[in-house]
């Protein structure tokens, strides 16, 4: 390669890069930057002078009872979710796989619908189920019992409004997760089964010794994924079909993160939010991860 | 015996049969509900909610269409999805390319600085992006006397186009590894540039990975709305957050049939696209990606 030729080659691929790299400096890597470096400062908002108070910040927030609420509340969407998604999108990935039948298609088709609707759609939609006088909810379960269903504030009752925040969120995830699980399953051969069959082992007994620790790597992989989208998601839901609201009672690290600093305009304390979010989302991944480990079965 | 056992597999599937439908009834019913919901009149929404509507009233999608923007709002959603897509593929398609076919010094650092752009989701920069934005808009303002960055939906594409570039880059430049070298060799051989080969080789052999780029990008620019209710505080919102106030006023106005047709408004055209493309859809999304 001549000295020419060389410099087209380097032209070529700055070129290729720069409009990436130059995009990606300005809209990702200079806000997370910002977030770890706003976290260390008093910064008002509208005023243009910002204190530096080191990890001040943080301390506050170690005894800030409405942040250690909105962390409760998120553990406890990621636990709820994780487990009833998972166990759900198994059976129903199981069985769409296994079973032959009429109609296992649609069945598939119908189910991911959920997740490509907009958050803001699903909330509406959830609004009008939960809704206490006129709601789709109510309405049925009055079928079974006029007179206790009477009015139930699914959205309105602090006891019970995480409960139907949880249930939006699984109800939005089933599908995404069972068509994952479904083609880890289709790569499972079938013999394998067949034999286990021959042998006298019943369904229930093929699904926990056959079909979970075959697909037992995608399932940790969507560990990660319940974590991190739950934590997203149960922002996005609860800012659009709650507020936050009755009382703090659905709130979330993400929601109580953009209240701080977009209603408040406490800048600084809603980024060391941002921080702690990014560091337990990390961890709790990692520790997922670890706990998870298991020897890969082979087929 | 055999008896007993096909019997057991008749139950079995009869119960799988019932799980199932009660599952596709949970998710179906509410979003058919929707739709019907948004052709009924306002004192229907004080019955029965299962009724059927009495007779289709049309003119709660002209008055979501017209009065409450919505028909606006779908432009400017159009406009900014298109945008974000074309944007997203341009700076895209080239980057992957590179990374992926060519050795060069730091290739391996570039490598991992997109890697590392998978873990920031954008819900975690939207503050900061909002006053890098705000920051600029008074500094423009003494300037040349007016704002720019904020409440534009040029601004607000390239932000779309440049949170989803780890993930496209991603995916594309795993795509372009599994081509064979012949086909570049062949190329230059026949006397074509870096450009020309890529443009007119390259590219259009990864058009299976473009769609799926497309497909997936598409539904979540459409569907995206905390960025845009940041960054777009003026009047040219985009369809999630027009439907956001839209049932944020809908609490006062208990004007129900205008709130459901502009849900059919924000729904239809990613059900209509899911309906064409739903086994590329499914089948693309086990390559990855975490949805939000």
């Amino acid at each position: 390669m001549n000295g020419h030729a060389k410099r087209t080659r380097s032209v070529f691929i700055t070129l290729a890069l720069a409009p990436a790299i130059i995009l990606m400096t300005i809209f990702m890597l200079y806000p997370v930057l910002s977030v770890f470096q706003m976290s260390l400062f008093r910064w008002g908002g509208y005023s243009a002078d910002k204190e530096f108070i080191g990890f001040a910040n943080f301390v506050t927030l170690s005894k800030d009872m409405n942040f250690i609420r909105s962390m409760q509340n998120t553990i406890l969407l990621i636990v709820l979710v994780t487990v009833v998604t998972l166990a759900f999108a198994l059976v129903f990935a199981a069985i769409l796989t296994r079973v032959k039948f009429l109609g296992v298609g649609l069945f598939r088709v119908i189910f991911y619908i959920p997740n490509i609707l907009s958050i803001v759609v699903i909330s509406a939609i959830f609004s009008a189920i939960y809704d206490p006088s006129q709601g789709l909810l109510n309405s049925v379960l009055r079928i079974f019992h006029a007179s206790s269903w009477q009015g139930v504030q699914w959205l309105g009752n602090e006891k019970l409004v995480i409960f139907s925040v949880a249930f939006a969120l699984i109800w939005q995830a089933i599908g995404y997760y069972m068509v994952m699980y479904m083609s880890a399953m289709a790569s499972i051969p079938e013999d394998l089964y067949e034999s286990a069959s021959l042998d006298g082992a019943s369904v229930l007994r093929q699904f926990f010794t056959i079909t979970i620790p075959l697909t037992w790597n995608t399932i940790r992989t969507t560990l990660t994924f319940f974590v991190i989208s739950t934590i997203n998601l149960s922002f996005l839901l609860v800012t659009a079909m709650t507020g936050g609201g009755p009382n703090g009672s659905t709130e979330v690290f993400l929601s109580y993160m953009y209240k701080q600093a977009n209603t408040n305009s406490a800048y600084g304390y809603g980024m060391a939010i941002g921080v702690v979010v990014f560091v337990f989302s990390f961890a709790l991944s990692a520790i997922l991860q670890a706990i998870t480990k298991r020897d890969v079965y082979e087929f | 015996m055999t008896d007993t056992k096909s019997k057991g597999t008749k139950l079995y599937k009869l119960f799988v049969y019932f799980v199932l439908i009660a599952l596709a009834i949970v998710i179906v019913v509410p979003i058919a509900w929707v739709f019907l919901a948004s052709v009924k009149g306002n004192a229907e929404f004080y019955g029965n909610p299962w009724s059927w509507p009495k007779s289709f009233h049309w003119e709660n999608f002209t008055s979501a269409w017209t009065t409450a923007g919505m028909g606006r709002y779908l432009g400017n959603s159009v406009f900014v999805t298109a945008l974000s897509l074309v944007l997203l593929i341009i700076i895209a398609l080239p980057a992957s390319y590179v990374l992926a076919r060519f050795r060069f010094f730091g290739q391996k650092f570039w490598n991992g600085f997109f890697m590392l752009g998978l873990f920031i989701n954008a819900n975690y920069i939207v503050v900061p992006i909002f006053l890098m934005l705000l920051d600029g808009d008074t500094k423009l303002q003494q300037l040349i006397g007016h704002p720019f960055f904020m409440n534009n939906l040029w601004v607000l594409s390239l932000v779309y186009a440049s949170t989803a570039l780890p993930f496209t880059i991603y995916l594309l430049s795993n795509y372009f590894r599994t081509l064979p070298a012949s086909f570049e060799e062949a190329a230059y051989i026949d006397g074509a540039g870096y450009f020309t080969t890529f443009m007119k080789v390259m590219a259009p052999m990864a058009r299976p990975s473009i769609i799926t780029v497309i497909l997936f990008n598409f539904l979540s620019f459409w569907n995206e709305y905390i960025m845009a209710l940041t960054l777009i505080p003026g009047d040219n919102k985009t369809l999630p957050v027009g439907l956001l106030n839209l049932s944020a006023a809908q609490k006062s106005a208990q004007n129900y049939g205008q709130l459901y047709a502009g849900l059919v408004i924000v729904m239809l055209p990613t059900l209509i696209l899911y309906i064409m493309v739903q086994k590329q859809l499914t089948k693309g999304m086990t390559v990855g990606g975490v949805k939000g």
